[in-house]
C-alpha cells in the first residue's frame, strides 16, 4: 500500500471514530459499486448522511475541503441513490457531509466536519 | 451559519451612491459567490481578495461565501469594493468583531499581497459617505487627502488589509458620532508591516506619505491658506508674453470676466495658442467650494496629482484635435468616465485646430454649452457631470494657412477655404460669443507693443474687480458669471440702458444675428459694462459687444 493510500485508510479511520463520538450511527464503509465508492454512510436521526472523507498531509495542493468540487459533489448525489436502492431502506433526508482530516503534525491531525455540503 | 455587513461606495457620474457589502458564510462546497451585478473588475475581486486574506496572515474560511452587493439593481464597477468585501468576509468568519463595521465606509483595491491600493472617486464617495451619516471612512493612503476633504469625517488611511484588520480588533470604536467635529484627518499609519498597532492620528508620524498627504489635505479642507492649493499648470506662463494682439488680449480678458466662450482665427505663428494657454492666468482661483466640484471630478477621472489633493487653480483642458466623442463629453465602456469638457469645469477649454475635430464631436459640445453639464444615459443608470467651461476655439483660416497679410498667397480654392470653417457648425458658432481675428504682426508692431503689454497679475486684478461687481448684482440668485444668466432673468431685471438695444434690433430684423446672439450680446454687454465700472451697460458697450459676436466674417 502507497503512502498515499495508507494516509486516506488512517484518515477515514479517524473519520469515523469523529462521526460516531458525534452521535452518528456508521452503516457502511468504502461501500463500492461499479459509478464509484462512498467512504462512509451513517445515520444521523432520521437524515442518511454520505460522508465523503478527504485526507491531506500539507495544503500544498489546497485544503482538503477545497479538493470537493461541484462534479464530485454530483457523483456523491448518484452515490447516495444507488445506495439507497442498494439496501432498499427509507429516510426522511439524505444529506452529504464532508470530513476534512489534515495532518498538522507527525501523528496529529485536525479534523472538520461540515455538515450539509451544498 | 454567519453573516455580516459592510458598506462601501459605488459612483454614478460624480455622485456616490451607498452599497451595503452583505457576506454570508454557509455549509457547502468551498466557493466564493459574489452577486449585485458585479462588472468583470469586480468578479476578478473573488480572486484578488482571496489571496489578499490569505497574504495577511488570515485563514480563509473553509466554506461557501456568498457576497451580495445591494442595491442588486445598480451596476456596480471597478475595484474598489475589494476592502469593503474583505472586512465583510472576516466578520462574518469571526475575525473582526462585526459591530466595528458599523458607521463606516471601505474603499480600497486591494493586491494580492494584501496591500491597499489607490482607486478613483475617492472624494465623492467620501462626501455621500457623509452625507449618508457615516463617521468614518477607511481608504488607502493615496487618496487619504481627498478624503480628509469632506468635513466631519474621520480618515483612516489603510496601507494593508492587515493593518485595518488589526486596527478593527484593537482601536477605539469608529462609529459615526466618536469622529471629532470639524476637517482634522485621522491618518492610521502602520509604524511597521506586520505589527498589529495602528497609529491614529492628523499628524504625521515620520512614516512618509500617508500622514503627509492627508495633513496636507487637512488644511485645504479647512480654508488654512492658499498654499494647500498647488499652482496648476503654466504657473509661469504670462499674457504680456502674447505680444503684437492687443484686440486679442482684450478678448480673452473679456472671456475671463463674464466666462463667455471665445474663437481665435489667424494665421499659424500669431499667438493663437499661446493665448489660450495664458488665459488661466488671469482666472481668479477657485473658492472653495468650485475647488471641491473640480476635485471630485478629477477624482472620478483619476486624473488628480500625487500628493496635491484639492485643486485650486481653474483647469487648462487641450484635447488633440483626434479625440473622440467620449474623450471630450464623456463616456467609455464600463465605468462611465468624464470627458474633457468635464475636466475643464471652472476653467478652460482649449480645441486647437477647431476644424480638424470630428464634426459630430464638436456638435456633442453644443449640450454641455447651454446647460453647463452632461448627462449620460446607459442601460440601469444615468450619469451628469458638471462642465461648465470656457470653450477657446482656435482655428487657421484656411487649410493651406498662408496668410495675404504675410506676403504669400492662399493657396486654397474657394471651396475648400469655405469647407473648412464650415466643419464649425452654425448652432456652435451661435454660441460662441466673442470671434476674434489674429493677424501676423510687423517688427515694429512686436515693439511697440511690448511696453503696452500688460502682464497677467494686472489684467487678472481687473478679471477679479469685475466678477465681483456681476457676484454682487447677482447676489441671492444661483449663477455666478455675466455668461451662467438666463435670457428671461436678462430680459427680466438686468435691462440695459434704454435705447441701447437698437443696434441688435436692427441686426436680428436684418438676420445677422440670432435671438440667442441678442442675448449672448447683452450679457457680454454687462461684463464689458463691469470691466468698465458702469451699473448697466449703454450704447458703447452693447456696440463693442456685437462687434466682438459679429468678429470675422467666416
Amino acid at each position: 500500500m502507497s503512502a498515499k493510500d495508507a494516509l486516506g485508510r488512517q484518515g477515514e479511520q479517524l473519520a469515523a471514530e469523529h462521526l460516531a463520538r458525534s452521535g452518528l450511527k456508521i452503516l457502511d464503509r468504502n461501500w463500492r459499486c461499479p459509478e464509484g465508492e462512498l467512504d462512509i454512510v451513517a445515520a444521523d436521526g432520521r437524515a442518511l448522511v454520505i460522508c465523503e472523507v478527504k485526507t491531506r498531509s500539507d495544503t500544498r495542493y489546497g485544503t482538503p475541503l477545497e479538493a470537493i468540487s461541484a462534479r464530485k459533489h454530483a457523483r456523491l448525489r448518484r452515490l447516495a441513490i444507488r445506495w439507497v436502492v442498494a439496501h432498499a431502506v427509507l429516510y426522511d433526508e439524505i444529506r452529504i457531509d464532508v470530513v476534512a482530516v489534515l495532518r498538522t503534525g507527525p501523528g496529529e491531525f485536525s479534523i472538520d466536519h461540515v455538515r450539509g455540503v451544498g | 451559519m454567519a453573516l455580516a455587513r459592510a458598506h462601501a461606495m459605488a459612483l454614478v457620474g460624480v455622485q456616490g451612491h451607498l452599497v451595503e457589502i452583505e457576506a454570508d458564510i454557509e455549509n457547502g462546497l468551498v466557493a466564493l459567490l459574489l452577486v449585485g451585478l458585479p462588472d468583470t473588475a469586480l468578479r476578478e475581486a473573488r480572486d484578488r481578495i482571496r489571496s489578499a486574506i490569505v497574504n495577511s496572515g488570515e485563514s480563509w474560511p473553509q466554506r461557501r461565501i456568498t457576497v451580495g452587493l445591494s442595491p442588486a439593481s445598480l451596476p456596480k464597477r471597478g475595484s474598489g469594493f475589494d476592502l469593503g468585501i474583505a472586512v465583510a468576509i472576516m466578520s462574518a468568519a469571526g475575525a473582526v468583531p462585526a459591530g466595528r463595521l458599523a458607521g463606516m465606509v471601505f474603499l480600497g483595491e486591494l493586491g494580492l499581497d494584501g496591500r491597499v491600493r489607490p482607486v478613483p472617486g475617492v472624494l465623492p464617495a467620501a462626501a455621500a459617505a457623509a452625507a449618508a451619516g457615516f463617521g468614518a471612512i477607511a481608504v488607502p493612503p493615496e487618496n487619504a487627502g481627498e478624503a480628509a476633504l469632506v468635513p466631519g469625517l474621520r480618515v483612516l488611511s489603510a496601507p494593508t488589509l492587515g493593518a485595518l484588520l488589526a486596527w478593527l480588533r484593537g482601536g477605539k470604536a469608529a462609529g459615526p458620532g466618536t469622529g471629532p467635529a470639524g476637517p482634522a484627518a485621522e491618518a492610521a499609519v502602520v509604524a511597521e508591516v506586520g505589527h498589529e498597532d495602528l497609529v491614529t492620528g492628523g499628524r504625521a508620524t515620520g512614516h512618509g506619505g500617508p500622514g503627509a498627504i492627508a495633513g496636507g489635505g487637512a488644511a485645504g479642507s479647512s480654508g488654512a491658506g492658499p498654499g494647500a492649493m498647488a499652482p496648476g499648470p503654466g504657473g509661469e506662463r504670462d499674457l504680456a508674453d502674447v505680444i503684437g494682439q492687443p484686440a486679442a488680449r482684450r478678448a480673452a480678458e473679456i472671456c475671463a470676466a463674464g466666462g463667455h466662450h471665445l474663437l481665435l482665427l489667424g494665421p499659424p505663428g500669431v499667438g493663437k495658442t499661446m493665448l489660450a494657454e495664458r488665459l488661466p492666468t488671469i482666472l481668479p482661483r477657485l473658492d472653495l467650494a468650485m475647488a471641491l466640484e473640480v476635485t471630485a471630478i478629477h477624482s472620478v477621472a483619476a486624473t488628480l496629482p500625487a500628493g496635491q489633493p484639492l485643486l485650486g487653480q481653474p483647469p487648462f483642458c487641450a484635447p488633440h484635435h483626434t479625440a473622440t466623442k467620449a474623450a471630450i463629453v464623456g463616456g467609455g465602456n464600463g465605468v462611465i468616465r468624464p470627458g474633457a469638457a468635464s475636466l475643464a469645469h471652472m476653467g478652460v477649454l482649449f480645441l486647437d485646430e477647431a476644424p480638424e475635430f470630428a464634426r459630430d464631436v464638436l456638435d456633442a459640445l453644443r449640450q454641455p454649452l447651454e446647460s453647463g453639464q452632461v448627462v449620460i444615459a446607459r442601460s440601469g443608470l444615468t450619469a451628469a457631470f458638471p462642465a461648465r467651461f470656457t470653450l477657446v476655439l482656435a482655428a487657421n483660416p484656411c487649410p493651406c494657412a498662408r496668410s495675404a497679410a504675410a506676403g504669400q498667397a492662399c493657396i486654397c480654392t474657394p471651396m475648400a477655404r469655405r469647407r473648412y470653417l464650415a466643419r464649425l457648425s452654425g448652432p456652435l458658432l451661435d454660441r460662441v460669443d466673442v470671434k476674434v481675428e489674429l493677424l501676423p504682426v510687423s517688427r515694429a508692431e512686436l515693439l511697440s507693443d511690448r511696453q503696452l503689454a500688460e502682464p497677467s497679475s494686472v489684467v487678472a486684478a481687473r478679471v477679479a474687480e469685475a466678477r465681483q461687481r456681476a457676484a454682487r448684482r447677482l447676489r441671492g440668485t444661483r449663477w455666478r458669471l455675466n455668461a451662467e444668466v438666463p435670457g428671461a432673468e436678462l430680459r427680466r431685471s438686468l435691462r440695459p440702458a434704454p435705447g441701447a438695444l437698437a443696434p441688435l434690433e436692427r441686426a436680428l430684423d436684418l438676420g445677422e444675428i440670432s435671438a440667442r446672439g441678442v442675448d449672448r450680446i447683452v450679457r457680454m454687454s454687462w461684463t464689458l459694462a463691469d470691466l468698465a465700472g458702469r451699473d448697466r451697460p449703454g450704447t458703447d458697450e452693447i456696440g463693442y459687444a456685437l462687434g466682438l459676436w459679429l468678429g470675422v466674417a467666416l
